[in-house]
């Protein structure tokens, strides 16, 4: 901190790790050209494309952009980056991927950072001890201009699940649970710190997840204390040192937990044995239930509305309700973890006739390790499409898109009208999930395609 | 540059009593390749305003009543969802200068400010009487922080941090000031390098 908050003034945070991408800076380099201001930190500026991205490849090589506008902004933040000097992850580039996949796979996240991007899930990042949000444009700019932001402090807010998951319950399944039990606004102006045994034994992949979606519940943040998994996972990576440089730096890390006595402002408990796969039935994520119970009846004029919506009845079960779309891919789902869990129910099955299933990697290293795993094999065998790294129909900006009145089983993060698609229909589900709904053609569990973990 | 001051705005209501209203129905992402911040008022609400073929509904915010209204009373966690500031931009080109509500998501909140667009939380019982009464005419005054009810509805005041607000009243953004503190900064990185 560069200075510390005052009744009249909020604090100046130092940013020490700035992710942009084409979407939310082109109006902030716009900024600092008029002001006539240079990037302070270059070096500690990272950026990708992902957003606007094309996820296919045509013939002739070329990527086949949604509109020239999509284009225009991706060669917008290739020519940004280029004269202001920022490491930039592109076509060329084997690390190019979806912002909050890549940071952390080049070990430019790392704990104890402050981490911010224009994106509102940066709080994945919150996965290795940082603190992580997102901010809009006009703070894009300032952080470009002088690698700090102002902010006053939030509140907190501690997660506690105890005890052990079930063999069917993933990383997915619990922070919709938790969603469900706090609520889509609960987490507002609070930072979140998941605890307990259920994260402690989490991988890196699967603790992504659960930040992520923080911004789910309202948080901007969400963090868990870094521990041997957070250092082996960034052991070797290119944007940490090496040797003894790197065992004072994992010594450090090691250092920052908060301890047993440390007061909340507010606790909230859940049981890890209580928790089994869960979906999303409405349009906000909150709205999210067991996938073997029924559908919640309305309680008021918006839950109507929103089962309306969903087309979806109160009191019937949500299993063996048809698909029309799978999308497994996004900054919640898209890593190695997610993609060999899709790949160990869909192999040696069909996808369902009729029933449009696509994949798609969170970043080129990842596309990578899942063809050397044979996963894209097992994919296509199956009848999904195997697509290029990029945010895709978790945004549908790209033009991967539903049709109106489809319903998409979507590992995604939002479910909010209209989000992959004027009038599509989101189910937000893990990885498994997603991936026996292709098989089944309707919203079914892993157990339900026969698949025992 | 510089943000559109505010000190009073008095103004008729548009009232979206919706709960969860989130960026993707404020401004929905196929709209989010542009490069510019201007113009993105015609798409506002764009799912509730148009129909497939590109003709208005009849939503009530396609109505010369509500593009001359310049304040939102919306429902409980407005603006919930992505860090677009293209939501405020939209907002606030469609001629909208105060947004109330009984919770703000705290990403938008912030962009809100940002560009002269005043997110209030408001008590409940006040939030009640503003959507049992739509498009009646207030008053919000930034200086004492209080929105102003006509019909006996009373006065009630709003919290605001008072750097937001003075940066609200005067016009000024935040870059200015963070500019200013460039030796602290420079201070700073010298002790972390
Ligand atoms: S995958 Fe979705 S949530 Fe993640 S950065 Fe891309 S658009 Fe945002």
């Amino acid at each position: 901190m560069v200075t510390a908050e005052t009744a009249d003034h909020p604090a100046t945070l130092y940013i020490d790790l700035h992710l942009i991408h084409e979407v939310t800076s082109p109006q902030a380099f716009t900024e600092l050209e008029q002001r006539g201001l240079p990037v302070r930190r270059p070096d500690k500026t990272l950026a990708t494309i992902d957003h606007s991205t094309p996820t296919i490849i045509n013939d002739d090589g070329s990527r086949p952009f949604i509109t020239e506008q999509a284009k225009f902004q991706v060669e917008q933040l290739l020519l940004n980056t280029a004269k202001h000097g920022i490491t930039t992850h592109s076509w060329d580039s084997p690390a190019r991927g979806i912002v909050h996949v890549m940071g952390p796979e080049v070990g430019a996240t790392q704990p104890g950072m402050t981490v911010v991007c224009g994106d509102s899930h940066t709080s994945t990042h919150g996965a290795f001890g940082c603190l992580a949000f997102g901010i809009g444009t006009t703070q894009v700019g300032h952080v470009l201009a002088t690698q700090c932001l102002l902010m006053r402090k939030p509140k907190s807010m501690v997660i506690w699940v105890d005890g052990d998951i079930g063999d069917d319950v993933t990383a997915k399944d619990i922070i919709l649970a938790i969603i469900a039990k706090i609520g889509v606004g609960g987490g507002t102006g609070h930072t979140l710190e998941y605890r307990g045994k259920c994260f402690d034994a989490m991988s890196m992949d699967e603790r992504m997840t659960v930040c992520n979606m923080s911004i789910e519940a309202g948080a901007r943040a969400g963090m868990i204390a870094p521990d041997a998994t957070t250092v082996e996972y960034l052991r070797g990576r290119e944007r940490v040192p090496s040797g003894e440089e790197f065992e004072t730096l994992a010594a450090d890390w090691l250092t920052l937990t908060s301890d047993e006595s440390c007061h909340y402002d507010r606790e909230v408990r859940l049981k890890a044995q209580d928790i089994t796969p869960m979906v999303t039935y409405g349009t906000h994520p909150g709205m999210a239930m067991p996938i073997a119970a029924n559908v919640p009846i309305a309680s008021d004029e918006a839950e109507q509305k929103a089962l309306a919506y969903m087309q979806l009845t109160g009191g019937k079960p949500i299993a063996g309700v048809s698909v029309d779309r799978v999308f497994i891919g996004s900054c919640t789902n898209s890593r190695m973890d997610d993609l060999r869990a899709a790949a160990a129910v869909m192999d040696g099955r069909t996808v369902k006739g009729g029933l449009i299933a696509i994949v798609v990697p969170g970043s080129e290293a990842i596309k990578k390790q899942a063809e050397a795993e044979g996963l894209d094999i097992i994919f296509e065998a199956a009848g999904a499409q195997w697509r290029e790294p990029g945010c895709s129909m978790c945004i549908a900006m790209n033009g991967d898109m539903a049709a109106p009145g489809e319903l998409v089983v979507s590992t995604s993060n939002r479910n909010f009208a209209g989000r992959q698609g004027p009038g599509a229909r989101t189910v937000l589900a893990s990885p498994a999930t997603a991936a026996a709904s292709a098989i089944a053609g309707v919203v079914a569990s892993a157990l339900d395609v026969g698949v025992t973990s | 540059m510089s943000i559109k001051p505010l000190k009073t705005v008095t103004s008729k209501t548009i009232t979206l009593p919706a709960a969860n209203i989130d960026t993707d129905q404020i401004i929905p992402a196929r709209f989010l390749t542009v490069t510019t911040k201007n113009g993105l008022g015609k798409h506002a609400f764009n799912d509730w305003r148009y129909n497939d073929d590109g003709s208005e509904t009849d939503h009530a915010l396609n109505g010369d009543f509500a593009k001359a209204c310049q304040i939102i009373v919306a429902g409980h966690n407005f603006g919930c969802g992505s860090s677009r500031e293209h939501a405020p931009w939209a907002l606030t080109d469609y001629g909208i200068r105060v947004v109330i509500s009984t919770e703000i998501a705290d990403i938008f909140r912030g962009n809100a400010l940002k560009n002269g667009l005043l997110p209030i939380i408001i008590e409940k019982s006040a939030h009640q009487w503003l959507l049992d009464h739509p498009g009646e005419e207030i008053t919000i005054d930034l200086e004492r922080a209080e929105v102003r009810l006509p019909k006996n509805g009373g006065t009630y005041s709003f919290n605001i941090d008072a750097f937001s607000r003075h940066c609200l009243m005067e016009g000024v953004d935040e870059m200015g000031y963070l500019s200013a503190q460039d030796d602290a900064i420079s201070q700073f990185e010298k002790t972390r390098a």
